[in-house]
């Protein structure tokens, strides 16, 4: 194909790519939208910074769009109703990260009324201020996993001058399909997201970096690209392609510095579910109430990626994809390398649910630990090239100074380590334990 | 959506979930599939052993495996370890090690005895597999060559080297007495030199009959039957084929780093080709340095064990030519013949000094450094 001269291909340093990546299972399923339902819960608490204050009470009508709940500070986003109905009674349910969430319910009328849209903006002719303050204003929040409020994103401080807005359409994620079929079926939305987001902080350069295991959407995007000059790389396939450091470095050749932020690598990366929400909100005037997810696992019945409204439970998600042939030995919310594994069904979608993964008992791993061998093959897949099997003894004998000056604070925790380690070792929860004690003592020192 | 339907929906039960941290997904290799692959890697220069010795390599092999593993098992009864732990294959491998690293005319009670030294002196004082600072194998060949030199190097020809009549190639490695013997058939008692051990009684003086001794066992035809292993020496040594085999399987797997035996045999053809170069008289060529004694096995499995060199390919490629460098100058001017495994076993003890040299440096970090100095 003629096309294939059109873009470069790139990658970074270590990594790993899975046997089986689990794609097969959805790849071709397209995005069907969700039916109604009769009750919505939705976690209050959806982005990382301060939780939005709810200002619905009990009783109250709700059209769909509105807001349930304001921003609580600049580090925080609005809340919107998912469909029009009343209010329920504000209780809690099992959230994502184990514990209790407090959640709006939304006892749906069924006629799913939008209420008032905001305004269709002229982006083009806008300034970005305008355009970031819609995209607050529409909740978004980073939809690849991080929940981080996407504005915040777009706002460095003025000495740090951004070059690059680079799209995240990586999905190296094994199993997950709900980006992959987002660029295919939503290209402009896509393209026009990305040129929208470059807008609103002034970058002219505007990549979209995309693994070579999605053919057809690199085609897809690459037919459209030049209207929004934006230009399309092409990933090696490789897992954590689409983490924001190696992201940056694969398309640009920049290193964000140790400890950095993109920023500092005049970049600003943005997953491409995200440049489509942004699309919907600056040029249809639609808050972020919706998200595509691929419900998968070879345990499904019918795997698939559906667009869900937030406030859909897994549970009410799995019954959409026809329930489980088996009884699965893990449910995960996320992929498999970096998702949460989670105990209840009745944990409600969020804003960055991009896959609801179901594992067999047999691919479920728990394995006995062994020693390190110092095979050294961590070493190699480590994406940050940090030594994970020194830091993991050191950290076993609780070594924390000496793990901080072999720089764990660095790990991604991607789990590249982790999955490839032939001794099965628990690296990335010793590397979250020496984080933690680290960030606890250097928390410590400050009150001093 | 009708009722029915619903209810035949079948959801995941929830008391069967599993809780674990990220990431849930794991590469299908584990310890024991490394060793198997390892012992499947050694396969090729252990028949070609068997096939140059005969039945008493086999019986040494079998000896050193056996005793390795019920000395570990032994160790965790006394331990009170899980007895599950020995299914790892670790001391079968290291038992096979050893049994390469001895000659076949080994009696059981020296292979017990290595095989004591190997796993309880060797790995498990230190806390068992993935905690000893010194190849297992090496350190009971170590331990042997010094308590019981005698035996140690004493070497048996190979079945081919003693058929009649006696090749010109095959003569230079018996002694006089040797030869009578092999002439009257007396075969059980015969013993041979191996090549180092050649040089090791040859005088190194800028001498024209040293220098024809040197052209001698260094000849093409010499280096042939050591590629392929006609030679004296250990019963996993001999032939280069087998091990270069050997090598390119554990590669190809990607279970060594190939940085050590490349850096460690070419710092060894550097250094001779230097030397002899430079003194015609004191050492023959590189090749027959590469193709004799200890060195190939030396770097291919030897040097390259996981457990006691570096992680990073850099300290990889500074462990291969620490370990060159000092086999040369054991081979050349030590009183021993053979450096190989004290060359392992000195650069097995700087592991950590060299870990801690060749760190990696994160991604990203230069620019942080270059960062703070401008501040």
């Amino acid at each position: 194909m003629s096309a294939k001269s059109a873009y470069k291909v790139v990658t970074f340093s270590g990594g790993v790519h899975p046997d089986y990546d689990g794609k097969d299972l959805t790849r071709e399923c397209a995005i069907t939208e969700a039916p109604l339902l009769d009750q919505y819960q939705v976690i209050v608490h959806q982005n990382i910074g301060a939780p939005p204050k709810v200002i619905v009470n009990t009783g109250d009508e709700v059209k769909k769009g509105q807001v349930i709940a304001e921003a609580n500070g600049f580090v925080s986003v609005p809340l919107h109703a998912p469909t029009s109905g009343e209010i329920g009674k504000p209780i809690e349910v099992p959230g994502p990260m184990g514990t209790n969430v407090p959640v709006v319910v939304i006892d749906a009328d069924g006629k799913d009324e939008w209420g008032e849209l905001m305004p269709p903006i002229d982006w083009k002719n806008s300034d970005g201020d305008t355009i970031k303050d819609r995209i607050r204003a529409a909740g978004i929040v980073g939809m690849g996993g991080a929940a981080f409020p996407t504005h915040v994103k777009l706002s460095p401080p003025a000495d740090k001058k951004i070059d690059y807005m680079i799209l995240n359409g990586a999905e190296c994620e094994p199993y997950l399909t709900a980006d992959h079929r987002l660029m295919l079926e939503q290209p402009e939305k896509v393209l026009a997201g990305a040129a929208i987001l470059a807008k609103s902080i002034g970058v002219e350069n505007i990549y979209i970096g995309i693994e070579l295991n999605k053919q057809n959407a690199i085609d897809t995007l690459l037919a459209k690209a030049d209207e929004y000059n934006v230009k399309i790389i092409g990933l090696k396939v490789l897992y954590p392609q689409g983490a924001e450091k190696q992201l940056i470095y694969a398309a640009t050749g920049r290193k964000v510095p140790a400890g950095g932020l993109p920023m500092e690598a005049g970049c600003v990366v943005q997953n491409v579910a995200t440049a489509a929400a942004v699309f919907d909100a600056v040029v249809e005037g639609k808050p972020l109430i919706e998200r595509i997810t691929t419900i998968t696992g070879t345990p499904v019945v019918k795997p698939g990626n559906w667009k869900l409204r937030m406030g859909y439970t897994v549970a009410q998600a799995l019954e959409l994809a026809g329930g489980v042939k088996e009884n699965p030995g893990k449910l995960i919310l996320g992929g498999p390398m970096m998702g949460f594994a989670q105990k209840s069904l009745q944990v409600p979608i969020a804003k960055n649910s991009s896959g609801i993964l179901l594992l067999a008992r047999n691919e479920v791993v728990q394995y006995e630990s062994m020693p390190c061998i110092r095979c050294g093959k961590c070493v190699g897949a480590c994406p940050m090239n940090l030594l994970p099997g020194t830091l993991s003894s050191q950290i076993e004998s609780e070594s924390f100074d000496l793990a901080e000056q072999y720089n764990v604070m660095d790990c991604i925790e991607c789990g590249s380590c982790a999955y490839i380690c032939p001794s099965n070792r628990p690296l990335v929860q010793h590397f979250r334990r020496a984080k933690a004690e680290i960030n606890m003592k250097r928390r410590a020192q400050q009150k001093k | 959506m009708s009722e029915e339907i619903v209810n035949e929906i079948k959801l995941p039960n929830e008391s069967e979930l599993i809780l674990s941290s990220s990431p849930h997904l794991h590469v299908k290799q584990d310890i024991r599939k490394i060793m198997l692959t390892v012992l499947i890697a050694l396969l090729p220069t252990t028949v070609a052993g068997i096939y140059f010795f005969g039945f008493d390599a086999l019986k040494v092999i079998f000896y050193c495996v056996a005793f390795c593993v019920l000395l570990e098992m032994l160790w965790f009864k006394m331990a009170g370890k899980p007895m599950s732990t020995v299914k790892d294959g670790s001391a079968a491998l290291t038992g096979l090690l050893l049994a390469l690293n001895l000659s076949s005319a080994m009696p059981w009670w020296v292979c017990l005895i290595g095989a004591l030294l190997a796993i309880w002196l060797g790995k498990q004082v230190f806390g068992g597999l993935g905690h000893n600072p010194f190849n297992p194998a090496l350190v009971a060949r170590v331990g042997l060559l010094i308590g019981l030199p005698g035996y140690m190097t004493t070497w048996v020809p190979t079945k081919l080297m003693t058929q009649t009549p006696v090749t010109e190639y095959s003569k230079q490695f018996f002694s006089p007495t040797g030869l009578t013997d092999l002439a009257a058939g007396n075969l059980d008692a015969i013993t041979c030199a191996t090549p180092l051990g050649v040089l090791g009684t040859t005088e190194k003086i800028l001498d024209t009959t040293v220098q024809a001794t040197f052209l001698d066992v260094s000849s093409l035809d010499a280096c042939w039957q050591y590629f392929i292993g006609n030679v004296g020496g250990c019963i996993g040594e001999v032939s280069a084929l087998a091990l270069l085999i050997g090598g390119v399987i554990l590669v190809a797997t990607k279970l060594i780093k190939w940085q050590v035996p490349v850096a460690y045999i070419g710092s060894v053809a550097i250094f001779t080709y230097i030397i002899s170069s430079i003194w015609p008289g004191v050492t023959p060529m590189p090749l027959f340095h590469i193709l004799t004694g200890g060195l190939l096995i030396g770097a291919i499995f030897m040097a390259t064990d996981m457990v006691t060199s570096p992680m990073t390919t850099t300290g990889a490629v500074i462990f291969g030519v620490g370990c060159g460098i000092i086999t040369c100058l054991i081979r050349i001017w030590g009183n021993y013949p053979e450096g190989v495994s004290f060359s392992i076993l000195f650069m097995n003890a700087l592991v950590p000094l060299i870990d801690r040299f060749a760190r990696t440096k994160p991604f990203g970090f230069k620019k942080l450094i270059a960062k703070g100095a401008d501040a």
